[in-house]
C-alpha cells in the first residue's frame, strides 16, 4: 500500500485529492491537522470512502520549527513515505495585515515558512532512502506580487522559490518536489470570493490535476492550465501598464 | 451579495450567502443569519429554493460521509452530498439509494426536503421512505436528532417540508442492495392515453422502474414511449460479456467533462419553430428502439446528467415545470384535458413525462406524491402566454382534486396550493420561524 501524509488534511484541497486516492486504491494515509476532531471527520468519511484503506490522523503545531519537526520525524520513524502533500494555509485579509504586523507575521508563518519547514523536514529522511514525492500548494498569487494581496502572495512566493531550490538540488535523485499553484479554488477559504460572486475553479478538477501532477512528478503543475498563460501575461506586462491595474 | 437563481432561471435576484462546511458549526450560523433558507445544489426549478434579498445557507460544503454499514446497507451522511457520489461509490460495492429523481445532481438534504420520487415510485415510494434519522438545525441554536419511533410529527413535517422546519444536517439512509449497475430495459411506443393506462397497470407488479415520454404536441392521438425497466442480477449481466467492456466506456465517460450548453442563446432554442420537429424525429428514434435492451441505471434514470447547464437552451427568461398529480379515477380525463389545452396553446416543450404513481401514502404532511398519475411538462418563459395557460391547467388539477410539486412550481396560487394540501395546517405547527424562503411568502403567512 502506498503510504501518502497529507499535511493540513481539512484544506479542502487535500480533502479532495484523499478522495481520489483512496478511491483509485486502498492507501495508507496520514491526515496532520490542527484541529484533531476535524480531522477525525475527515478520516470518518475516507473510511467510509475505503473501507480497506489505513487512516491514521495526527494533530500537529503548524508554526513552531521544533514541532514540525518532532511530527516528521514521528511519521518516518514508522515507515517510508512514498507521498507528502503539504496544503495547509490561510488566506488573510489583506488590509488587516497592513495595519497589523501580528496579522502579517501569522500570515507569513502559516503560508510560507510553515510548509517549507514540513518540506525541508521531510526531504531528509526521503534523502535516505532516495524514494518518495514531495508535493506542496503554491498559489498563482506567488508570481507577481499585487495591492490586493501581496502579503499571501509573498509567503507563496517564498514556497515558489523555495520548492524551485529544492528540485535544483534533488535532481540527480529519485526524491521528486512537486509545486501546485492553484488559481482561486471553491473551498471555504475563498468562501468571501464565492460570496461576492467571483467564478472560482472547482475542487474536483483541481485535486485531480494535483493527484495526476503528483503521480507523473511533474515540477510545476497550474491548475486549471489555463492559469499557466493567464500568469504568463500578468508576469510579462510592463511595470507602467501593471500598476495601472487594479487587482 | 451573490446573483443566485433556481435551475428554471426565471430570476437572478441578489442573497447573502453563508457556506456551511462544519456540521458541528451549523446552528450558529442558522442563529447569527436568519431569517434564511437551505439551499443544496439549486436544482429545484422554481422558488423554493430562493430567498432574494435574504440570507441563502449554502449545504453544498456539507459533503462528509459519515458511517456505513456493510451488512445493513445504513449510510449515515451529512446533507450536502450528492445522490450521484453516494451512487457512484455504493453501487460497485453491491448498495444504491432506492429513490433517485431524473437527475443525480441534488444533495441528501435537498431530496428529503422536496421528497423526490423516482421511476420506481409504485414499487418503493419516495426518498422519504427510506430516511430513518435525520439531524435538524434550527434557528434557535439547537440541533435535533429526529427518527420515526421518537419524533414522527416534526420528521414528517420536515420530510417534504421545503427546507422551512429548519436545516438538514445530516441523514441516516437506508440503502438497497443491488449486484449490478444494469437495468433490463424495454421500450413501447404507445397511442393514446387509454393504451398508456393499460401499459402502466400490465408493469405495475412485474416492472420496478415505469415512466414515459410523451409528445404533449400530438393531441388526441397522444403518442408517446413507454419504458420500463428491472435491475439485473450479476448472474444475469454476466451471461452479456459485451457489458464488460461497456462498463469500461461509461466510466472513462463519467472520468471527461461533461458536455455543455455553453452560453444562455439570446431566444429559446425550445420554440415553435423547433417543437414539432424534434417530437417528430425523437418519437421516431425511439420507436425504433422499440423491444428489450440493457443500460446503466445513471442512463436509464437520468438522461440528461450527462448535458451541463441544459437548463439554459430555455434562453435569458427561464422556464417554468408544470408537474401535476391527479387522481386515477379522474387521470385519464384530466390528462387528456391538459394535453389538448396544451396543444391549442402551441407552447410545451420535448421534456414530458407521463408516469403513474402507486397506490401508498407519502411519509411527509406535505410530500407530492399521491396515488393517481403524473404530468411533469417543461415551457419555456413566454410571460403572460405562458401563465395563462397555466391558469387553465390549474382549474383542470382543481377539478380532478390534484396538487402541483412545490419543487417545480414558480407560480401557483394559493388556493390551489391550499386544496391540494390539505394538511397544511398540520405543517404549520412545525415550521422554524427564522425560515422563510420566496416560495414560503408566496404560498404561507411568512
Amino acid at each position: 500500500m502506498q503510504k501518502i501524509v497529507i499535511i493540513g488534511a481539512t484544506s479542502t484541497i487535500a480533502e479532495h485529492c484523499a478522495r481520489l486516492w483512496v478511491q483509485a486504491a486502498p492507501v495508507c494515509l496520514i491526515l496532520v491537522g490542527r484541529d484533531e476532531a476535524r480531522t477525525g471527520r475527515l478520516a470518518d468519511d475516507l473510511r467510509v470512502r475505503s473501507p480497506q484503506s489505513h487512516i491514521q490522523v495526527m494533530s500537529s503545531d503548524f508554526v513552531t520549527a521544533s514541532a514540525i519537526q518532532q511530527t516528521v520525524s514521528t511519521i518516518v520513524a514508522e515507515a517510508a513515505v512514498d507521498v507528502v502533500l503539504i496544503a495547509h494555509g490561510v488566506l488573510p485579509d489583506q488590509t488587516t495585515c497592513q495595519e497589523d504586523v501580528l496579522a502579517c507575521d501569522l500570515a507569513l508563518q502559516v503560508n510560507g515558512v510553515s510548509p517549507v519547514l514540513f518540506a525541508e523536514a521531510f526531504a531528509k529522511p526521503m534523502l535516505e532512502t532516495n524514494h518518495g514525492t514531495i508535493a506542496i500548494i503554491g498559489s498563482v498569487a506567488g508570481d507577481r506580487g499585487r495591492k490586493t494581496n501581496y502579503v499571501y502572495g509573498s509567503a507563496k512566493g517564498l514556497v515558489s522559490r523555495y520548492a524551485q531550490g529544492m528540485q535544483h538540488r534533488l535532481v540527480q535523485t529519485n526524491v521528486k518536489v512537486v509545486l501546485i499553484k492553484p488559481g482561486p479554488t471553491d473551498t471555504p477559504m475563498t468562501s468571501e470570493l464565492k460570496a461576492k460572486g467571483q467564478k472560482l475553479a472547482s475542487v474536483e478538477q483541481v485535486a485531480q490535476d494535483i493527484v495526476k501532477g503528483i503521480a507523473a512528478g511533474t515540477p510545476v503543475v497550474y491548475t486549471p492550465g489555463i492559469w499557466q498563460f493567464i500568469m504568463l501575461v500578468v508576469m510579462h506586462l510592463p511595470r507602467a501598464i501593471f500598476n495601472k491595474l487594479n487587482i | 451579495m451573490k446573483s443566485v437563481s433556481a435551475w428554471g432561471r426565471l430570476s437572478h435576484d441578489l442573497h447573502e450567502v453563508q457556506m456551511l462546511n462544519d456540521r458541528t458549526y451549523v446552528a450558529p450560523v442558522l442563529s447569527e443569519h436568519q431569517p434564511g433558507l437551505a439551499y443544496g445544489n439549486g436544482r429545484s426549478y422554481g422558488d423554493v429554493c430562493l430567498n432574494p434579498n435574504g440570507n441563502l445557507w449554502h449545504t453544498i460544503g456539507l459533503n462528509k460521509l459519515i458511517n456505513f454499514d456493510e451488512a445493513s446497507g445504513r449510510l449515515t451522511c451529512e446533507a450536502g452530498v450528492l445522490l450521484r457520489d453516494i451512487q457512484r461509490l455504493f453501487v460497485p460495492r453491491g448498495w444504491m439509494l432506492p429513490v433517485t429523481p431524473g437527475t443525480q445532481l441534488i444533495t441528501v438534504g435537498g431530496a428529503i426536503a422536496n421528497d423526490v420520487h423516482g421511476k420506481n415510485h409504485h414499487a418503493v415510494g419516495s426518498f422519504g421512505d427510506h430516511v430513518l434519522g435525520i439531524s435538524l438545525a434550527r434557528t434557535s441554536g439547537e440541533v435535533l436528532q429526529l427518527n420515526w419511533t421518537s419524533t414522527p410529527a416534526l420528521l414528517s413535517a420536515t420530510v417534504g417540508g421545503m427546507g422551512l422546519t429548519g436545516l438538514i444536517v445530516t441523514a441516516e439512509l437506508q440503502l438497497r442492495s443491488v449486484s449490478s449497475p444494469w437495468l433490463r430495459t424495454e421500450t413501447l411506443p404507445y397511442q393514446g392515453l387509454s393504451e398508456f393506462f393499460e401499459l402502466a397497470d400490465a408493469s405495475e407488479d412485474n416492472w420496478e422502474h415505469t415512466v414515459s415520454w410523451i409528445d404533449c404536441l400530438a393531441c388526441k392521438t397522444a403518442r408517446g414511449i413507454f419504458m420500463r425497466a428491472n435491475h439485473m442480477t450479476a448472474q444475469e449481466a454476466a451471461v452479456m460479456p459485451s457489458l464488460k467492456s461497456t462498463l469500461t466506456v461509461h466510466q472513462q465517460k463519467i472520468q471527461r467533462k461533461p458536455l455543455c450548453v455553453p452560453f444562455v442563446p439570446p431566444v429559446s432554442l425550445v420554440n415553435g419553430l423547433t417543437l414539432k420537429p424534434f417530437n417528430m424525429a425523437y418519437y421516431q428514434m425511439q420507436k425504433m428502439k422499440r423491444g428489450f435492451d440493457v443500460a446503466h441505471h445513471e442512463h436509464f434514470s437520468c438522461p440528461l446528467d450527462n448535458l451541463q447547464h441544459w437548463n439554459r437552451m430555455y434562453g435569458p427568461r427561464g422556464f417554468y415545470q408544470y408537474q401535476s398529480v391527479v387522481m386515477r379515477e379522474n387521470g385519464q380525463t384530466a390528462v387528456q384535458a391538459m394535453l389538448d389545452a396544451i396543444a391549442a396553446s402551441g407552447e410545451g416543450s420535448f421534456l414530458a413525462v407521463l408516469k403513474t404513481f402507486g397506490n401508498r401514502q407519502p411519509k411527509g404532511i406535505l410530500s407530492f406524491p399521491q396515488p393517481g398519475v403524473t404530468l411533469a411538462l417543461d415551457f419555456p418563459n413566454r410571460g403572460e402566454r405562458t401563465l395563462k395557460l397555466f391558469e387553465q391547467l390549474d382549474v383542470i388539477v382543481r377539478e380532478a382534486k390534484g396538487r402541483l410539486y412545490t419543487a417545480k412550481d414558480a407560480r401557483m396560487p394559493r388556493d390551489l396550493f391550499y386544496a391540494g394540501y390539505p394538511r397544511l395546517p398540520e405543517f404549520l405547527q412545525h415550521r422554524d420561524a427564522g425560515i422563510s424562503s420566496a416560495m414560503s411568502r408566496r404560498l404561507m403567512e411568512f
